[in-house]
């Protein structure tokens, strides 16, 4: 019975992470990163997650700082951050984010504040989104965890 | 900081346990890259300051077989670090970014990187790095004699199958390098048979050809590639720069005497690909009975009357508005509007104008040249032929990541011509992808290829070129005229919306049917001109029946873009442009050549730029990215079937210099 909640749970991820896939948020990089964690590291994927998410939010923070400066004339740093947040993302695989991000470095390439302001908003809207649905997806691989690990032994 | 203290010395199992340094601000990117490193079985250290790195380089070098950094990082550029860790340690240097511009990727190389990935790094491209290493062993043993460019190597653009002997490879290496030395250094007579066309060879030779000042820009074709890679083998390069160099200051003259209506005739013999080049390029004199004579190739077939008639009406038409087209010959007209605009010294018009002469050129080798150089010389300084990257990389239709030098051959000739300089590298580093025939496997014969991807560039171009550079387009359907006519009325329609940008799009011709639909189809929503793109569909029915549609690409990209824009004006095209095509190149509307995310990441630019940008971006240009790090797959083909392509080409060059 465990172990069938177990797989009931495996099949939740797995339709979380095929709906992501569909809305293209995520992309296969998120696979490989999948495909990383194993005995010797059965974190992997979570660890790697939550680093980014708290670097994120830190070039967040510094990225509405700076769109929202009464001046907003510093789009090399913007530059900076952008490129960074762009590494991050596409290394996770947040496909959308990488996107936004791409699209808002253009913008600054271009000195243009209100796209900038734009991408800005979009970004963050879509990095919450994905901060939750992620979240989530933990969530569940942490029961299911639970529930295998209970009588079964840990089947990736 | 992670450090592995089972340093030790090279081991036998090599490449196992090889010793990596990754440097890299970011922790996502660094813990990613040290999990994959490890997964490679490669022993790995990691810290995320780049003075920490060279602080463990310089403790003791023998430490690490191999350095992968980033390039963007707070306390030290990355293209600094890996100069240092040349010039101290001698230790082959990966740079990594998540920005693949191919000025970036030019300045890697030309700062000694031995390759330049893209993030997100997938671990199949890591499976790969340990061949710098061994590469950079043979190379240096064998420094004192070898030529510029030693990585004639077979094994650059595959995983050699070594049985983890370093030495046995060494061997083979070796006895390369020494059969590679008894050639002329200026390779003006191969002993070797085969040249088997690499990325790393291509990369080295576009590093030598940087160094000697020489912008290349090179096209890559699917399937002609084999064809075209014969012809563009290295010591053909080389005469067909000479000649090059010769021919043009000889043919200045010559221009200038005719007058410069010539001039948009040279373009347009260019454009018309490689049989009709010939006939178009020289004069004004290549009337119809040139054309004709020549119209052995497919393309040169559609070149009838009407079309000489319509090279003969440019000459005589004064400046004639770029975009505004009143009557058939309004490509030509544009073409010898072009030409004029490119006198003025309009670099980045011209610049995005002409990709496709190179390709051409190429074609037509040396004939191509001769006339190109003319071209060049008698505009002034005007960059006809500036196949600068900007353009010929939009015009990638999911070619193939292939590169070939057709383009190469001009950039003496561009050179010649413009004193202003060619703005290549502002536009999209000096490495632009022609590529002439990325999706049209199914061409028959490679000129249809050619007039195919004639046929693509104007839509490229027309992406990219704002007012100046629609005769880039329009030049392109110079070769094409015969559909030209039937397309008029699309062309006025595309000329037309020169208002905004997305008229760049617009302007393309509607002749070029499979880019131009693609690229109309996707403007259309945006332009609202349904008509137009109902008559391009129509056209590129009855034009392209065999030509599979790369619009999928193109497509998914639009849309994504439509969704995703941010609306903003774009007061400078160009600088867009130059991000788009060297997103957009990487973008293959096949997904054949780019790496794989890297077509996320670049492609997602396209978002920001303007959807005809995009749309135009779709036919993809190869670009750095390709170059870089290429389908190995694609990279080593082989010079063997030179054949009847190479005989005809040859022809069509001494008829051209027949008449001239």
């Amino acid at each position: 019975m465990l172990g069938l909640g177990a797989d009931r749970l495996r099949a939740d991820m797995n339709r979380l992470l095929a709906f992501l896939f569909h809305q293209g948020v995520l992309d296969e990089q998120f696979l490989q990163l999948q495909q990383l964690q194993d005995e010797s590291s059965p974190n992997f994927v979570s660890e790697v997650v939550n680093i980014y998410f708290h670097e994120s939010e830190k070039l967040l923070r510094n990225l509405r700082g700076l769109v929202l400066e009464r001046e907003f004339s510093d789009y090399k740093r913007m530059g900076i951050h952008l490129n960074q947040l762009i590494g991050s993302s596409s290394s996770i695989g947040a496909k959308r984010l990488t996107n936004i991000c791409v699209a808002f470095r253009a913008a600054s390439d271009q000195n243009n504040p209100t796209a900038c302001l734009r991408a800005l908003e979009l970004l963050e809207h879509d990095y919450c989104y994905l901060k939750n649905k992620l979240h989530e997806f933990f969530q569940i691989e942490q029961q299911r965890v639970m529930a295998a690990g209970v009588r079964y032994p840990i089947q990736n | 900081m992670t450090i592995d203290r089972s340093f030790g010395e090279p081991n036998d199992q090599f490449p196992l346990g090889m010793r990596v340094l990754a440097v890299d601000d970011d922790p996502i990117c660094l813990k990613l890259l040290e999990t994959l490193l490890r997964k490679c079985q490669y022993h790995v250290t990691t810290t995320s300051q780049a003075i920490m790195a060279l602080k463990l380089l310089r403790e003791n070098k023998n430490n690490f077989d191999l350095v992968i950094s980033d390039v963007h990082m707070p306390d030290m550029d990355g293209f600094k670090l890996l100069e240092l860790v040349g010039l101290e340690m001698d230790l082959p240097v990966i740079m990594l970014s998540a920005y693949g511009d191919t000025k970036l990727v030019m300045k890697g190389i030309s700062h000694g990187a031995c390759d330049y990935l893209l993030k997100p790094v997938r671990i199949e491209e890591l499976k790969n790095i340990w061949q710098h290493v061994v590469r950079r062993k043979k190379t240096d043993s064998k420094d004192q004699n070898n030529s510029d460019m030693p990585c004639r190597e077979t094994e650059g653009g595959q995983a050699i199958t070594v049985t983890g002997d370093s030495d046995q490879n060494g061997k083979l290496n070796r006895k390369k390098r020494d059969q590679k030395e008894d050639e002329n250094e200026d390779q003006s007579t191969q002993k070797r048979t085969r040249v088997v066309w690499t990325v790393d060879l291509h990369r080295k030779f576009v590093a030598a050809v940087n160094q000697l000042g020489i912008d290349i820009k090179y096209c890559t074709f699917p399937d002609l590639s084999l064809r075209f890679e014969e012809l563009l083998n290295v010591k053909k390069y080389r005469l067909y720069l000479k000649r090059i160099s010769v021919v043009a200051s000889h043919q200045a003259n010559m221009i200038a005497a005719s007058g410069g209506a010539d001039s948009p005739y040279l373009q347009m013999g260019f454009l018309n690909g490689l049989g009709n080049v010939p006939s178009m390029v020289g004069s004004a004199q290549f009337q119809n009975a040139d054309v004709r004579s020549l119209s052995s190739s497919g393309m040169l077939g559609r070149l009838n009357t009407p079309a000489g008639l319509g090279m003969r009406g440019l000459s005589s038409s004064g400046m004639v508005q770029l975009g505004h087209t009143d009557n058939l010959i309004n490509p030509i007209n544009n073409q010898n509007k072009f030409h004029e605009v490119i006198l003025p010294g309009n670099q980045n018009g011209n610049i995005q104008g002409m990709p496709t002469p190179f390709e051409f050129d190429q074609l037509q080798h040396k004939n191509g040249v001769d006339h190109i150089g003319d071209l060049s010389s008698a505009n002034n300084g005007s960059m006809v032929f500036p196949i600068s990257s900007g353009l010929s990389d939009g015009n990638m239709n999911g070619n193939s990541s292939r590169n070939s030098f057709l383009s190469a051959p001009h950039n003496p000739v561009m050179l010649q011509g413009q004193p202003q300089g060619i703005k290549r590298d502002e536009l999209c580093g000096n490495q632009s992808f022609v590529t002439v025939t990325s999706s049209n496997r199914e061409y028959s014969s490679p000129l249809a290829d050619f007039r195919r991807c004639i046929d693509s560039w104007p839509a490229v171009q027309a992406s990219e070129i704002q007012s100046n550079s629609f005769t880039s387009s329009d030049c392109f359907e110079q070769d094409t005229r015969s559909y030209l006519m039937d397309r008029k009325s699309s062309i006025a329609m595309d000329t037309g919306n020169k208002s905004n940008n997305n008229s760049s799009i617009a302007v393309v011709p509607a002749g070029f049917p499979v880019l131009k639909t693609d690229l109309q189809s996707q403007a259309a929503p945006r332009q609202q001109s349904n008509a137009e793109q109902n008559m391009n569909h129509t056209q590129k029915q009855g034009w392209d029946e065999n030509k599979p549609n790369p619009s999928h690409g193109p497509n998914l990209m639009c849309s994504f873009l439509n969704s995703m824009i941010p609306p903003h004006g774009v007061p400078d095209p160009f600088s867009q442009r130059l991000d788009l095509e060297n997103t957009i190149c990487h973008r293959n509307a096949n997904g054949n050549n780019m790496i794989g995310q890297r077509n996320l990441v670049d492609s997602s630019t396209v978002q920001h730029n303007e959807v005809e940008q995009s749309a135009i971006g779709t036919t993809a240009k190869p670009k750095q990215g390709n170059l870089i790090n290429q389908r190995k797959p694609q990279d080593g083909y082989s010079f063997d079937d030179v054949g009847s392509l190479e005989d005809l080409v040859t022809a069509m060059m001494k008829q051209v210099r027949l008449q001239t």
